[in-house]
């Protein structure tokens, strides 16, 4: 008779396999250039007329531009490189459709990553003001100058594009928080920022 | 001696046709040219942190009047409608005549007027003057190409003065950072009646 596989004294014990650092240092990154850009995005176009007003729009186009070029970087990091499996335990807490939304989310996330920085260089490419990344370097325009096509097209697919991001962004959060409040499946460590223990032999 | 006399009659009569005619062409030379409006341009380029916004004048009114081809004692004044100066932006177009700005209510009007004008050659002259905007009267050097074709002749040329020698964004606006001193002015105006070159 063969004896039974020793089972694991707990769970906890079963340790979660983490991301790489560079896809932490990308999400944890642009988690924070994103949320910053939002909150700046939102508050500058009620803004009167004035020196912050000039100046955060120039500094929410900078972190636009800044944003795109690290998602693209980011994207084919993710390409290159499998995000490690989630892991038994993980996937024992999540139905058929939570799979398939996690995957969606995470998938919707990316796109507009791109899509939403693209359709705010566009808007201002397109009211006549190019941008002048960090003030020194002017970047070229991909549109014609017409304010109607920004005001009619780029600003709004810009707007509903960072709204639609933010509401992804929160239901990511919250499925993160049930992950670990919940299901107590050890999922926030994957992304955790925490120094790398030596791995025990 | 009958003969004598008329000879030097018609020698006086001569030479004060001739005095009359040279007096007179420099005179037709100089007649005053006549802007045209309509095609003409004032265009002035300002940097906001970095990025170049384009604001121009719609109402301004010329007075030139020298000869190209000797044009040391010609005269160029030019009047500028602060009141008509836009960047095509609702919301900075309401800002511009404000006090930090152009303060249109107590400076409407901008004036150039030339001392002397230097030709250097092929439709290319040198114009000097004082240029007086918002109350501050400053010494300009204006560099301005002439065309001509078919009757009309277009002087274009550019410069660049600095907004705060003229106390053109006061205040916080003073901070060049965001709004650069350096304003870049180009021009392009048709005139009628201007002397050949």
């Amino acid at each position: 008779m063969l004896p039974t596989p020793p089972m694991p004294a707990s769970d906890a014990t079963v340790p979660v396999l983490r991301h790489g650092r560079m896809a932490m240092a990308f999400h944890w990154l642009l988690a924070v250039m994103l949320t910053l850009s939002f909150s700046v995005g939102l508050y500058m176009t009620d803004l009167p007329f004035s020196m912050m007003r000039l100046r955060l729009f120039n500094w929410h186009k900078w972190a636009g531009v800044t944003i795109l070029l690290l998602s693209a970087f980011r994207l084919f990091w993710r390409l290159a490189h499998r995000p490690p499996p989630l892991g038994a335990r993980i996937e024992a807490a999540m139905p058929g459709w939570q799979r398939w939304a996690h995957q969606s989310t995470l998938g919707a996330m990316y796109v507009l990553f791109i899509v939403v920085p693209l359709m705010g260089w566009a808007s201002t490419s397109a009211r006549g003001y190019p941008i002048v990344w960090f003030g020194v370097w002017p970047l070229p325009d991909f549109v014609p100058v017409d304010r109607g096509l920004a005001d009619h097209l780029f600003t709004p697919l810009h707007r509903a594009g960072a709204f639609l991001l933010a509401g992804l962004v929160l239901l990511h959060m919250t499925a993160v928080l049930k992950h670990h409040f919940i299901d107590h499946d050890g999922l926030l460590a994957r992304m955790w920022p925490a120094p790398r223990k030596k791995e025990i032999p | 001696m009958r003969f004598a006399v008329s000879r030097q009659m018609m020698f006086r009569a001569v030479a004060a046709a001739w005095l009359a005619f040279t007096m007179m062409a420099p005179a037709q030379a100089e007649a005053p040219a006549k802007l045209l409006p309509a095609q003409s341009q004032i265009v002035f380029t300002s940097k906001q942190m970095g990025v170049p916004v384009e604001g121009r004048f719609t109402r301004f009114d010329a007075q030139v009047a020298f000869d190209p081809r000797k044009p040391e004692g010609g005269t160029v004044a030019l009047q500028i409608d602060i009141g008509s100066a836009t960047l095509g932006v609702p919301m900075s177009d309401a800002e511009l005549p404000k006090p930090p700005w152009f303060d249109t209510a107590r400076f409407p009007t901008a004036k150039f007027g030339a001392a002397g004008i230097k030709s250097l050659g092929d439709g290319r002259f040198e114009v000097v003057g004082t240029l007086t905007l918002k109350g501050h009267a400053q010494p300009l050097t204006v560099p301005v190409n002439i065309a001509q074709t078919g009757g009309q002749s277009v002087a274009t040329g550019s410069f660049v003065l600095q907004r705060l020698s003229f106390q053109v964004g006061d205040g916080e606006w003073t901070d060049t950072s965001v709004v650069a001193n350096d304003v870049q002015v180009r021009f392009k105006l048709f005139f009628t009646g201007l002397g050949p070159l």
